[in-house]
């Protein structure tokens, strides 16, 4: 039951080199750069995003992500969703207008796989980049390497992804659409949506809490993947794996590493999801297909390497 | 051996490292981090992850030889590592021949969320109830 939860609306990661990371964020993902603030934080955004901003870089000494942040409808589901939150047993902590640029209050709360996230329902608009509202370009000039259109998701790893399901379907009101079940009906992976996306968020079953395995970045189409894949060639980029098609989701799809070792993915296409379809099931017997459509093999670095 | 420090002036030069524990030597170029120059000749003998300093895959153990490195994320080599010889191969350029040891990935730390309610503790070994519950 949807519950007032619209779209993933920003994520903060951590990056050891500021430069660095705009080199890859903005010069070879092709996000815009909109804003900075004092304590150096960067803000970018996919042009066709109409919000601010969606990527927050944070300089740390560590990789990883700090949280991920969702945008709501308004302040009466913020404030229906903060008791909830409260009551399901999350710390939630209020982050004041303002804390990033921008952005309105926030509703910060942890999940059992060790994860922050964000509630908000207020976001500086400040309209698709470099098109109008009004009879709109097909796209704007200007844009830079794979030209990313949109933050569109990001896979998290972490303890307890059943007790995280219920606070995304119970509290949050997010759907199950995609799920990886073992043998003895365990489920080891997760595909949660908010809209009609194949996935807003997904969750894979590990022992350490709080881990990032990818951000994701939607392009138009597989051509746009493929030279995506040329981009990560001509810039000598860390590659992981592609391009490719998943059999979940069955989005096409690359990934590669930033130059603090988080992992990023651009794709297009995938599936769709109403709110009355059931979960699409791959069995753990077929996970090398179910990740990796073509080569149908289990890649280790793809499972196990995450910041 | 010091931290931090650029490869651009070191000559064009061609090291051997040793890789003690899979009883194996390749030849790294200079300006190449050890990971790096491994996969160049596929050396196969240290594990590939990021290639940038934030995953823990490459972490190795220094056991001779001179090196400069990059910043690498604290979750993996903290100061008490970089003082016991640790490091991240991908992050550390040699500058002589070097003797390491490869496969020093650390192993994911078990125990999550105790702060949740017993009742959800509980079914996190239980969640059985996966099509169901739609």
């Amino acid at each position: 039951m949807k519950k007032g939860v619209m779209r993933p609306g920003h994520i903060q990661i951590r990056v050891l080199d500021m430069e660095a990371a705009l080199a890859h964020y903005r010069d070879l993902i092709g996000l815009i750069e909109v804003d900075r603030d004092d304590q150096g934080r960067v803000y970018l955004k996919g042009w066709t995003e109409v919000d601010k901003f969606s990527v927050v870089l944070r300089e740390a000494d560590e990789a990883g992500m700090d949280f991920v942040g969702y945008k709501v409808v308004d302040n009466q589901a913020l404030d229906t969703l903060h008791q909830e939150l409260l009551d399901f047993g999350c710390n939630v902590e209020v982050i004041p207008a303002g804390e990033l640029k921008g952005c309105g209050g926030r509703i910060r709360f942890d999940s059992p796989t060790g994860h922050l996230f964000e509630i908000y329902a207020e976001k500086e608009q400040t309209g698709k980049w470099g098109v109008g509202d009004v009879n709109p370009e097909a796209w704007p000039r200007g844009l830079t390497g794979m030209r990313a259109t949109r933050f569109d998701h990001c896979l998290l790893y972490g303890p307890n992804i059943a007790d995280t399901l219920k606070l995304f379907k119970e509290v949050l009101g997010f759907d199950l659409a995609e799920q990886v079940v073992d043998d003895n009906g365990t489920r080891l992976a997760q595909f949660l949506t908010c809209s009609m996306k194949a996935h807003d968020v997904a969750f894979i079953e590990h022992p350490e809490p709080g881990k990032l395995h990818h951000a994701s970045f939607f392009l138009d189409s597989w051509d746009d993947v493929l030279r995506a894949a040329d981009l990560i060639s001509m810039t000598d980029t860390s590659l992981d794996i592609g391009p490719t098609r998943h059999g979940l989701t069955h989005g096409k799809t690359i990934y590669f590493f930033d130059p603090s070792g988080n992992r990023s993915e651009v794709f297009s296409g995938g599936d769709y999801h109403y709110p009355d379809h059931e979960p699409v099931t791959w069995t753990a017997d077929k996970l090398g297909k179910a990740i990796f459509y073509h080569d149908r093999q289990l890649n280790e670095r793809f499972l196990n390497v995450v910041s | 051996m010091t931290q931090s420090a650029t490869t651009a002036d070191i000559p064009k030069q061609i090291y051997q490292i040793r890789v003690l524990n899979r009883d194996r030597v390749y030849l790294c170029e200079a300006g190449k981090s050890l990971l790096i120059g491994m996969e160049q000749v596929n050396a196969d003998c240290i594990d590939v992850g990021c290639r940038g300093g934030g995953c823990g895959m490459c972490k190795i153990r220094i056991l001779e030889g001179d090196f400069q490195t990059k910043k690498m994320s604290k979750s993996h080599i903290g100061d008490k590592d970089v003082s016991e010889g640790f490091a991240l191969a991908c992050r550390t350029f040699p500058s002589s021949d070097m003797a390491i040891e490869s496969d020093h990935v650390r192993t994911a730390a078990v125990n999550c969320c105790n702060r949740y309610p017993e009742s959800l503790n509980n079914q996190a070994t239980n969640n059985k109830d996966n099509a169901e519950d739609k």
